[in-house]
């Protein structure tokens, strides 16, 4: 790759390796691995259960710290950053969505978007019209009343991605956002997604075990043994 | 700061919001606390009440006498010479009779009590005329005195409560004879109101004690006035005795049976706060485990686990207070103003008195129950705190 692109990297993984103790078994999940991606790329991963997706993801988002080698994110070395640092930093730069959507059940849709924007110093008026503004994006104005148990699936998912973007972060990090839903409701959350990427530019890391929903990114990696490649193995 | 406080007041709500949602187990965790705050309360009530009617005995400015080496009236023994001396001791306040200087004597007979129709030790005594002015709240407030040289007798309130066969016109027996109740007094919530009250000419021959006596009560001219009247009676050469403020002699006097039942009601409630602290945190850990994802996501959204903990702490804090707050209450409504009668183990005789739940009472069986609530909150907020984010959203 050249100098130029190079400086363009969303994320720079270099030599990662994670390994995870269970009492005295140890489990290398992440040997050495390498991985760059362009602001801007809709990245899909895949690869067989228990192959490290998530926990890779999780490495990209500073939900954990590696074993070995680096992480550089938007220009920021992460993974050495303090526990404390790293909350301020995921707060700050990436949008979660999850395969469960992870809402607050005693929120309502309006009030789950707002969360991270209550670790801004941003005023309630500002919090509520970003919130507005993100439920907008995701189609949901209609529905900013209603709480978690009254939306569908589908319209769960998008209140999760609302909340994921409502920051303004430049990286979206997706595990297996269409997981539980049906092909339906998976096939507008991939177009809001794809949407998101080519309007807004943003840089998106999809895992997914679903063909379709990988053909809609710009790039396919698949994880095994602990290593990426562009060839599914098996 | 400012991001602390406003995760802290965030996470907090809706921690507070989801209350409802788990209804059962937090209305189990706060009777439970309600239970071990009014066992609480209501047995160190009774340690109060004691005391308060030890406290009532105690007249301004009055001073007792006894056989010196004598701790109690119980053990003291007076010839009738000796309270003739005393009498005439200087610093004693005078009326119109003379000197307040009250000899008095006391025997114990065996009354039948109402609740438990099981007999109980109460004191009799035997009283002259000084006596009733001795004690400055002494009051009858149904029938008549008894009369000089009559085996007549008057009743405490206490006792008259309490022990059967005291009713006015009904008549207690003594050896062979049959002592009539004539009367009955009040002593401003003392001791006094526990006994039962006759001549002393009269008691003195009934139970073969001659001329003696066990303690003489004085009214002094003023505080200022012992110092004076101790040293002359100590250095009076006829006499053996000890002169003691009321104030004195009743805090001897009560520290035995207050330090016994505060220390039992102390341990009573540790074993059951024990208790109590094992069902918090249990409850603690299963509101916190069933919030488990909820408190995940929020720190993976970049939310501190410290507010998450205080969040918590906060929750549990307040399930407690309410706790404290109700079981406070209960024994408020059903102890405050009982009354009841227990053994001083001073005398070995029966004192009546009233469980005193007061606001100091109340006050700790909150503060108590509010301990429980940080224990039991705050481990399982930290197990939840120290999981590392990726852990806890995993769900393991
Ligand atoms: N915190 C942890 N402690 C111990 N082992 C872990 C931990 N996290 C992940 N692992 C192990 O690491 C391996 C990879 O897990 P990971 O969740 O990353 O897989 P995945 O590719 O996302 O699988 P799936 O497709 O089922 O979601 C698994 O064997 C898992 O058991
Ligand atoms: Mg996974």
């Amino acid at each position: 790759m050249t100098e130029f692109l190079m400086n363009h990297m969303m994320v720079k993984v270099r030599g990662v390796d994670k390994i995870f103790k269970r009492g005295s078994e140890v489990i290398h999940v992440l040997g050495g691995l390498d991985l760059s991606i362009p602001k801007g790329e809709f990245l899909a991963l895949m690869g067989p259960s228990g192959s490290g997706k998530s926990t890779l993801l999780n490495l990209i988002g500073g939900l954990d710290r590696p074993s070995e080698g680096t992480l550089e994110i938007g220009g920021k070395r992460i993974d050495r950053l303090s526990e404390r640092k790293l909350a301020a930093w995921r707060a700050r730069h990436v949008g979660l969505v999850f395969q469960f959507y992870n809402l607050m059940p005693v929120l309502s849709a309006q009030k789950n978007v707002e969360l991270p924007l209550l670790l801004t110093k941003l005023s309630r008026a500002e919090r509520k019209k970003r919130a507005a503004i993100a439920l907008d994006i995701v189609g949901l104005s209609h529905r900013a009343g209603h709480y978690p148990r009254q939306l569908s699936g589908g319209e769960q998912q998008r209140t999760g991605i609302a909340r994921a973007i409502v920051t303004d972060p430049t990286l979206l990090l997706c595990d297996e956002p269409t997981g539980d839903l049906d092909r339906k409701s998976g096939d507008e959350i991939l177009d809001l997604l794809q949407a998101l990427n080519k309007e807004q530019g943003k840089t998106i890391i999809m895992v997914t075990h679903d063909i379709h929903a990988a053909a809609r990114a710009s790039r396919t990696l698949y994880l095994n043994k602990g290593q990426l490649s562009t060839e599914a193995v098996d | 700061m400012f991001n602390w406080v406003s995760q802290i007041f965030a996470v907090t709500s809706f921690s507070m919001r989801s209350l409802p949602q788990r209804k059962g187990s937090s209305a189990a965790a706060m009777l439970g606390i309600a239970g071990v705050v009014a066992v609480m309360v209501g047995v160190l009530s009774i340690a109060q009440g004691v005391l308060k009617t030890m406290e009532s005995s105690v007249g301004d400015s009055n001073a007792i006498v006894l056989r010196s080496g004598a701790d109690s009236e119980m053990m003291s023994g007076l010839s009738g010479d000796d309270t003739r001396i005393i009498a005439e001791a200087p610093g004693i306040a005078r009326d119109a009779n003379g000197a307040v200087a009250s000899p008095e004597l006391f025997v114990i007979v065996n009354l039948p009590a109402r609740s438990t129709g099981t007999d109980v030790n109460v004191p009799l005594r035997g009283v002259q005329a000084p006596a009733m002015t001795v004690r400055d709240s002494f009051k009858l407030v149904e029938g008549r005195m008894f009369e000089w040289g009559l085996n007549e007798v008057i009743v405490g309130v206490g006792a008259h409560q309490q022990f059967s066969g005291l009713e006015i016109g009904s008549s207690m027996e003594v050896g062979k004879e049959k002592w009539p109740v004539v009367g009955v007094f009040e002593a401003g919530g003392g001791m006094a109101e526990s006994e039962i009250w006759v001549d002393a000419a009269v008691l003195q021959p009934a139970f073969r004690r001659g001329n003696s006596y066990q303690a003489v009560y004085i009214k002094l001219d003023s505080n200022e006035s012992f110092d004076e009247f101790k040293d002359t009676l100590t250095s009076d050469p006829r006499l053996n005795v000890k002169p003691m403020l009321e104030s004195e002699y009743y805090d001897s006097q009560s520290s035995v049976i207050f330090n016994m039942i505060t220390g039992l009601g102390r341990i009573i409630a540790v074993i059951m706060g024990l208790g109590a602290v094992f069902g918090a945190l249990n409850t603690m850990y299963t509101a916190v485990s069933s919030r488990n994802r909820e408190i995940a996501t929020l720190r993976a959204l970049g939310f501190r686990a410290g507010p998450v903990v205080i969040s918590v702490v906060c929750e549990s804090l307040l399930l407690a207070f309410v706790g404290g707050l109700i079981g406070a209450g209960l024994a408020w409504l059903a102890f405050d103003g009982y009354r009841a009668a227990t053994l001083n183990w001073a005398s070995f005789s029966a004192i009546t008195f009233a469980f005193d739940v007061n606001v100091k009472l109340l006050v700790d069986g909150i503060v108590f129950a509010m301990i429980i609530g940080l224990l039991g909150g705050l481990f399982p907020a930290i197990r939840a705190a120290r999981q590392p984010v990726a852990q806890a959203l995993r769900g393991l």
